[in-house]
């Protein structure tokens, strides 16, 4: 179990973390989210030990990064925000590199070696430089580094940003499998690229923690209102005016006309579900229903209102 | 030792991957042996004096271009943040990559051995002794501007900086016994015994006192600590 205490960091006069507290358990993969400047990074590079906090600490199991930072090292894969590579290095050599600095050598890294390649999907680039190598596999050769001595917490700072569709979704599916057993803790500014792959999302926003929970849980907690588009046909003014009136819980935001369809923005509470309401009204008013879309809150939605407006509670 | 080795192999092969290596070699043996033929014949004297004299002029800017890049460069990749977040201590990284560095010096030396047989060839009378103390001296020096290098080299991220940086300080120690007219005679004494040219013509002269070699020692040790604290550094920004 990873724990992370009061963590609090200062560079100058900028406070970059202002008290970051939470745990990752066994097996679970997090999503770290936040705008650029939230203080992602400066957390996982505390975690990391690649800076000192300024007060605070990180415990691993009965380790802490302040004593036991190389114990915690051995323990922890990471890839840095940008995959720093050596560019003149061959694919081959980084991980034999890597590789040895983690204790493995001869037979269990030949064994280790196979494993990444084969995870990572690095056959066709073993004997490459690095610099020669696309984003896609950079930023594969960046993770096969972290992964090569099968580290029980493997932290990654925003390990799919800058890459296509097709890559996010080859990357994404590969820290899912790696999830299984590990800790993973991923950093993103961009939710939909870590929605799906993780477990629990914690939301930062100025170095403080401003939601933390499963997508589930962050949106039944957010109080907010449905938002309901209806579309409707053989529709009388009388009878769209008289709506609000007769179905409770309904208010009405908007009209517009189209040819002859009337669509309407309608609002209810989000415990509230008036829609039968609404259908049993349409049939006694003669409408026909063309369309009746709910759009709920979004995660989007959430961790826009948390983010720019400063947090709200969520 | 097993992560210094790890470091050392990574840092020797990134030289020969780049044209670094070969264009130091080339350049460090071409540079000596003009220096070197151009008197040696003339003077006809069976030593190698001309050469000793010469490669700690030729060290001033070449030990600094094999150094700037050796810690600057990996703050500017941005690689220090995976380096350092690998369980290996600082001062492991920092001597691994030393020691790399004085491999390469030592590698220019070695091609330099090729004027010592020409002296075999042509020579009488060789005092093989006052060689191997010439040699000892270089690769002694050669270690010391190698430290102040990695030095300058933790200061930036900017290997030009770097470059510049370690050339002053080496010039500095370098002048430094040349400008002793110019100090007040109270601390001539100890600008004396600060300057690399001091204790290298000791060593050079077959006198192999062990304040010459605390001399060096300390002043690499100091120039090593610097750069570690300066890797530490980073933490505590």
């Amino acid at each position: 179990m990873i724990k992370v205490e009061n963590l609090v960091k200062h560079y100058g006069d900028v406070q970059a973390l202002r008290s970051i507290n939470f745990e990752v358990h066994d097996g679970e993969i997090i999503g770290f989210l936040g705008a650029n400047g939230a203080g992602k990074s400066t957390t996982l590079k505390i975690m990391t030990s690649f800076i000192a906090p300024t007060s605070g600490n990180v415990y691993v199991d009965n380790l802490n990064i302040l004593e036991h930072s190389l114990a915690i090292r051995k323990r922890v894969g990471y890839l840095p925000e940008l995959n720093p590579l050596y560019g003149e290095m061959k694919v081959y050599d980084l991980l034999e590199f890597t590789a040895k600095i983690r204790g493995i050598e001869g037979k269990s890294f030949k064994k280790a070696f196979s494993r990444v390649v084969d995870q990572c999907g690095l056959e066709g680039v073993i004997h490459r430089p690095i610099a020669d190598c696309s984003k896609g596999y950079k930023q594969r050769i960046g993770l096969a580094t972290a992964i090569i001595h099968d580290p029980k917490i493997l932290i990654l700072d925003e390990p799919v940003s800058g890459l296509d569709p097709n890559q996010i979704v080859e990357i994404r599916e590969l820290i899912k499998h790696l999830g299984q057993e590990k800790m993973v803790v991923i950093s993103s500014h961009i939710l939909q690229e870590i929605e799906v792959t993780v477990d629990r999302i914690i939301i930062i926003h100025q170095g403080k923690i401003v939601a933390d929970g499963t997508s589930q849980e962050l949106m039944s907690g957010f109080h907010g209102k449905v938002q309901l588009t209806l579309e409707i046909k053989n529709a009388t003014e009388e009878s769209i005016k008289a709506l609000p009136e007769k179905v409770a819980d309904i208010t009405l935001l908007n009209e517009s006309k189209v040819n002859d369809h009337v669509a309407l923005a309608l609002e209810y509470p989000k415990e509230k579900d008036p829609r039968e309401a609404l259908f049993q009204y349409a049939l006694a008013s003669n409408w026909v229903i063309l369309e009746m879309t709910p759009h709920r809150a979004q995660l989007e939605d959430i961790f826009r209102m948390l983010t720019i407006e400063g947090g709200a509670d969520a | 030792m097993h992560n210094i080795k790890a470091i050392y192999a990574k840092e020797l092969r990134s030289y020969f991957n780049s044209p670094m290596a070969y264009i130091f070699l080339v350049f460090f043996v071409l540079f000596n042996g003009y220096f070197f033929t151009n008197t040696f014949f003339l003077i006809d004297q069976s030593d190698l004096r001309s050469l000793f004299n010469v490669v700690p002029l030729v060290y001033l800017f070449f030990i600094p271009v094999i150094t700037m890049g050796l810690i600057a460069r990996e703050k500017n990749l941005g690689t220090i943040e995976v380096l350092s977040t690998l369980p290996i201590k600082d001062h492991e990284l920092v001597l691994g990559k030393y020691f790399s560095a004085i491999t390469l010096i030592l590698a220019g030396l070695g091609f330099s051995l090729v004027h010592f047989f020409t002296l075999v060839a042509v020579g009488t009378n060789i005092d093989y002794g006052a060689v191997l103390c010439g040699y000892l001296g270089l690769a002694i020096v050669g270690a010391f501007y190698a430290a102040i290098g990695i030095f300058a080299s933790s200061i930036t991220e900017n290997q030009v900086v770097a470059f510049i940086i370690s050339v002053v300080i080496v010039l500095v120690f370098f002048l430094m016994d040349k400008l002793l007219i110019f100090v007040p005679s109270s601390i001539a004494g100890l600008i004396q015994f600060l300057s690399v040219e001091y204790h290298l013509s000791n060593i050079s002269r077959g006198v192999i006192d062990s304040r010459n070699l605390i001399y060096f020692g300390s002043m690499i040790w100091l120039f090593l600590i610097l750069t570690v604290r300066l890797v530490e550094a980073r933490k505590w920004r």
